[in-house]
């Protein structure tokens, strides 16, 4: 296989750089190793904010991508079509000596061009934005531009975008060497054979220190920094009406209290180094540490633990530089990072996608404008959502499978299921990613079997093939009385 | 068209209902189910121990609640299948969607909640690791297998021994699947002692009395479970930690009545049982609307399910037919010491009733007392209910309080 442009990972920070270059007339493939777009850590656990960019200092990559990133997001989400929502962030002083660090956040933020910025100390006002905020809370920084989204629908919608402009995706796809001839990048090598190209994108997460020593580059690491979550029912959705944040420590900003967009409420991170990448264990005591943090912001949430529908974890790849990696190799030609993407990564990645083109250009890639760039995704129909009967009507009527309701939890039709599927989903994570299916209170138990059946008359493979999220993840282990006539307990 | 009765659900207490409802002389009865097939969830239960009560045979679920939809059909219930409530309003309009008439409203003079429960999850229990494949709920693991016909795992570890989970390992072993391990967080088993006989000591399937899960293990299947001794509050005693090696975990640890339609109709819950407030006649604090089966309160035995079905579509009958008199008292049931909760939480005091129970504890040779009755019991489990009838005699004798407590007051424990 041949491409101009590899680009490794297929998280937010690799579908947003494969969409920005399907805007030019290049070939693009995005390798990954996981089954499907977002299904590393850092972007499918991820609190799915869009921060205003008061956090970080001035004059770091961070401060300078964030607040623009969060401009660029704004516009990105219409276009592709996915959830965003701006609700706004509140940073919560309990203490009046936390009220200095929301004055400090203030001014960074207004150094950082963050619009909007404002602190209330009125304990009314703050009351009435926040109703069942503590009420030893004495004042809050408000951004009114922070926004929600939901991770790894963006990042699918995104892809989708990037695909329907002409990029190629290549899935369980894993980067095994970087080809480099006399200082320049010639290509990749992978567990599915060679890829040739000018030009490497390094967007692999946590393992993006691992893809720039393949390539001779030892310039940075990547350390797993976990955060654990809660995710509670979208009864209790109006416990929070912005993202709620307690005042930030040097380490993290803190367990944060948000809705999501679909109405659930979402608690977490705790934020713990650890030392391997592929621990992806939630324990007691951090998600204990959740809870209570979420408590201190909203005291109501103590007695609402059975509304707690699953509790999971992320890796934030923390790079030893301390902020992004993002430029050319001065080393190895045609070899680009978009790495060390912590928070506010998610908020940054359309600005540092933007950047990556610019360092496209000056490698000296000739970039011409697609004139058949499309910036528009058509989502997939949500009969069941929306307040428009008619529209519903309408859609049922000329594809049947849009009245039939799969889900019950979060009211997914089998219509959208089988598009998700043709849209590329491979795996149950795939379709739950997708549309919601399995994701409501009851996590899959009455759909699971149904989605299990409906993906492999469309795939065309047994049932008991189907993965939850890729190899080894298998969901079926055969079938009835195959262990009866034979069949082995551990095969 | 206003239809007479419509009820939500066509598992056991919605299809009594419905029935009931065509005797008693409605004449539009309408039963919406979301599946494709009626019954609930009893035609994925192929064992046996249906039916003892109200056909005095041992049936199994197919057979019980084949009889019901067979009496269904004949008498003229219409059915929608694959159908899905969306939302159910005060003034019982209702809400729904199929692929054959799309999104539609319909009205009813009465509506029958029967929508029954779903399982508890482990987000509920907060058990920590990894999220692999191969952890199911005990009726989805059931479904897969007897309705699909899917092996979901070959080494099995099941949390919670209530019947559930006792059947299941059964199964898992029937199929010759390797069952690890029962693990079960109370000092005692939830589940039938004929079912820990029959299920478990008779397949040699370990039961671990006061563990339970504290891990799950495994990056892409489930590897394995970390189990744990547990105190008698329930925490995790430490250094008693083991992993068995599994690749598949089944939770049977218990079931929550599904109201969000209920809740959506502005109909007040009891937080006890996680199910509508009921009046002796089934009938919810929302006018015209009635609740029967495993939507009011987990039921133990479908036969008790079936009961409770008729008796509701008897009352919304009679309501439809505008023959249904408001009742003349209301003593509102509370559970006093010993109890865990009452249903139904309103009585009337004028006709005798069977009253359902749940107690907190295992009991032995106890003594319910409700004002001035007291009726004996001579065994009860937090697992089964306890079914008082209240006879005439008894409600002729009681006193008109607003508010009657229900007490256990027990002479000896089990442990």
């Amino acid at each position: 296989m041949k491409a101009d442009v590899v680009i490794v990972g297929a998280g937010i920070m690799g579908s947003t750089i494969a969409r920005e270059f399907s805007k030019y007339e290049i070939d693009v493939a995005v390798v990954e190793k996981e089954a499907d777009v977002a299904f590393g850590s850092p972007t499918k656990a991820n609190t799915g904010i869009i921060h205003p960019g008061y956090d970080d200092q001035p004059g770091t990559v961070r401060a300078q991508h964030c607040s623009r990133g969060n401009a660029l997001w704004h516009q990105i989400a219409r276009e592709v079509a996915a959830p965003f929502e701006e609700v706004g962030t509140l940073v919560v002083a309990m203490k009046d000596e936390e009220v200095e660090v929301l004055e400090d956040l203030k001014r960074r933020g207004d150094t950082n061009g963050v619009p909007r910025l404002e602190i209330v100390d009125d304990e009314d006002k703050l009351r009435g934005m926040e109703p069942h905020l503590n009420r030893e809370a004495v004042a809050a920084l408000l951004a009114p531009t922070a926004a929600i989204t939901s991770p790894y629908e963006l990042a699918v919608a995104i892809m989708e975008n990037a695909v329907q402009n002409g990029v190629k995706t290549c899935f369980e796809t894993e980067v095994t060497g970087i080809t480099v001839r006399q200082g320049e990048v010639k290509g990749i090598q992978t567990n599915r054979g060679e890829i040739e190209a000018q030009l490497v994108v390094n967007a692999a997460g946590l393992w993006a220190d691992r893809i720039s020593a393949m390539a001779g580059l030892n310039g940075f690491k990547i350390h797993p920094r976990k955060g654990e979550y809660h995710i509670l029912d979208k009864k209790v959705g109006d416990l929070t009406r912005h993202v709620v944040f307690p005042t930030p420590s040097p380490i993290s900003k803190g367990i944060v209290v948000t809705p999501t967009v679909e109405g659930n409420v979402l608690i977490g991170p705790n934020a713990q180094d650890i030392d391997d990448k592929q621990d992806m264990t939630t324990t007691h005591s951090g998600l204990a540490e959740v809870w209570a943090g979420a408590c201190k912001l909203i005291p109501s949430i103590a007695d609402k633990k059975s509304m707690i529908i699953t509790s999971f974890c992320g890796l934030r790849p923390e790079p030893d530089t301390k902020d992004f990696v993002v430029g050319s190799s001065q080393i190895i030609k045609g070899f680009i990072n978009a790495a060390g993407m912590r928070s506010p990564g998610l908020t940054a990645a359309p600005s540092v996608a933007l950047r990556v083109v610019d360092l496209l250009m000056e490698s000296g890639m000739e970039l011409r404008r697609k004139v058949t760039f499309d910036s528009r995704r058509k989502p997939i129909d949500k009969p069941m959502k929306g307040s428009d009967l008619s529209s519903a009507q309408n859609l049922i009527k000329q594809n049947p499978d849009y009245g039939y309701v799969v889900c019950r939890c979060e009211h997914v039709t089998k219509g959208e299921i089988l598009e998700a599927i043709r849209r590329g989903a491979t795996t149950l994570d795939g379709v739950k990613f997708r549309t919601r299916a399995g994701m409501g209170r009851c996590q899959g138990g009455f759909c699971g079997p149904h989605v299990l059946k409906l993906m492999s008359e469309e795939l065309v493979v047994p049932a008991e093939s189907i993965t939850k999220r890729g190899k080894g993840s298998r969901v079926l282990l055969g079938k009835a009385k195959e262990l009866l006539r034979g069949g082995d307990l551990d095969d | 068209m206003t239809e007479d009765v419509v009820v939500i659900g066509g598992g056991a207490a919605g299809l009594a209902a419905a029935i009931r409802a065509k005797e008693a002389g409605a004449e539009r009865v309408v039963v919406l189910d979301r599946n494709s097939e009626l019954g609930g969830i009893l035609p994925q239960c192929i064992h046996t121990g249906f039916g003892l009560h109200f056909f005095k045979e041992n049936l199994t679920g197919p057979e019980y609640i084949s009889r019901f939809i067979d009496s269904a059909r004949t008498l003229g219930v219409e059915f929608k299948l694959d159908t899905m409530v969306l939302r159910l309003k005060p003034e019982r309009e209702i809400v729904a969607a199929n692929s054959r008439d799309g999104l539609f409203m319909m009205k009813a003079k009465s509506a029958v909640l029967a929508m029954g429960c779903r399982e508890r999850t482990r987000g509920a229990l907060g058990i920590p690791g990894t999220r692999p494949a191969g952890i199911f709920t005990a009726g989805t693991a059931q479904r897969l297998m007897d309705v699909e016909g899917f092996m979901p795992g070959k080494r099995v570890v099941v949390l919670g021994s209530g019947d559930v989970g006792l059947i299941m390992a059964r199964r898992f072993a029937v199929e010759g699947a390797k069952v690890e391990a029962v693990i079960e967080m109370l000092p005692y088993a939830g589940g039938l002692p004929r079912n820990v006989v029959q299920c478990l000591e008779d397949f040699g399937i370990p039961l671990l009395l006061s563990h339970t899960v504290t891990a799950v293990h495994g990056a892409e299947r489930v590897s394995g479970v970390t189990v744990a001794k547990v105190d008698e509050k329930g925490d995790p005693t430490g250094g008693t930690e083991r992993t068995i090696p599994c690749d598949t975990l089944i939770l049977s640890v218990g079931l929550i009545p599904e109201n969000e339609l209920s809740e959506g109709a502005g109909i007040m819950l009891d937080p006890a049982t996680g199910g509508p407030v009921v009046d002796e006649r089934m009938e919810t604090s929302v006018q015209g609307i009635f609740a029967c089966g495993n939507v009011v309160h987990v039921h133990d035995l479908v036969d008790h399910v079936t009961e409770t079905g008729v008796k509701a579509g008897q009352s919304a009958t009679r309501f439809a037919l505008g023959q249904l008199q408001p009742l003349r008292n209301r003593i509102r049931l509370r559970p006093g010491p010993g109890v865990r909760y009452v249903v139904p939480q309103i009585i009337g005091g004028d006709e005798p009733v069977t009253v359902y129970l749940r107690v907190k504890n295992p009991v032995r040779n106890a003594m319910i007392r409700a004002g001035n009755i007291a009726v004996p019991v001579r065994a009860a489990r937090p697992a089964e209910t306890v079914t008082v009838k209240l006879t005439e005699k008894m409600i002729g004798g009681l006193k008109r309080e607003p508010e009657l407590a229900i007490s256990l007051e027990e002479s000896g424990r089990i442990d």
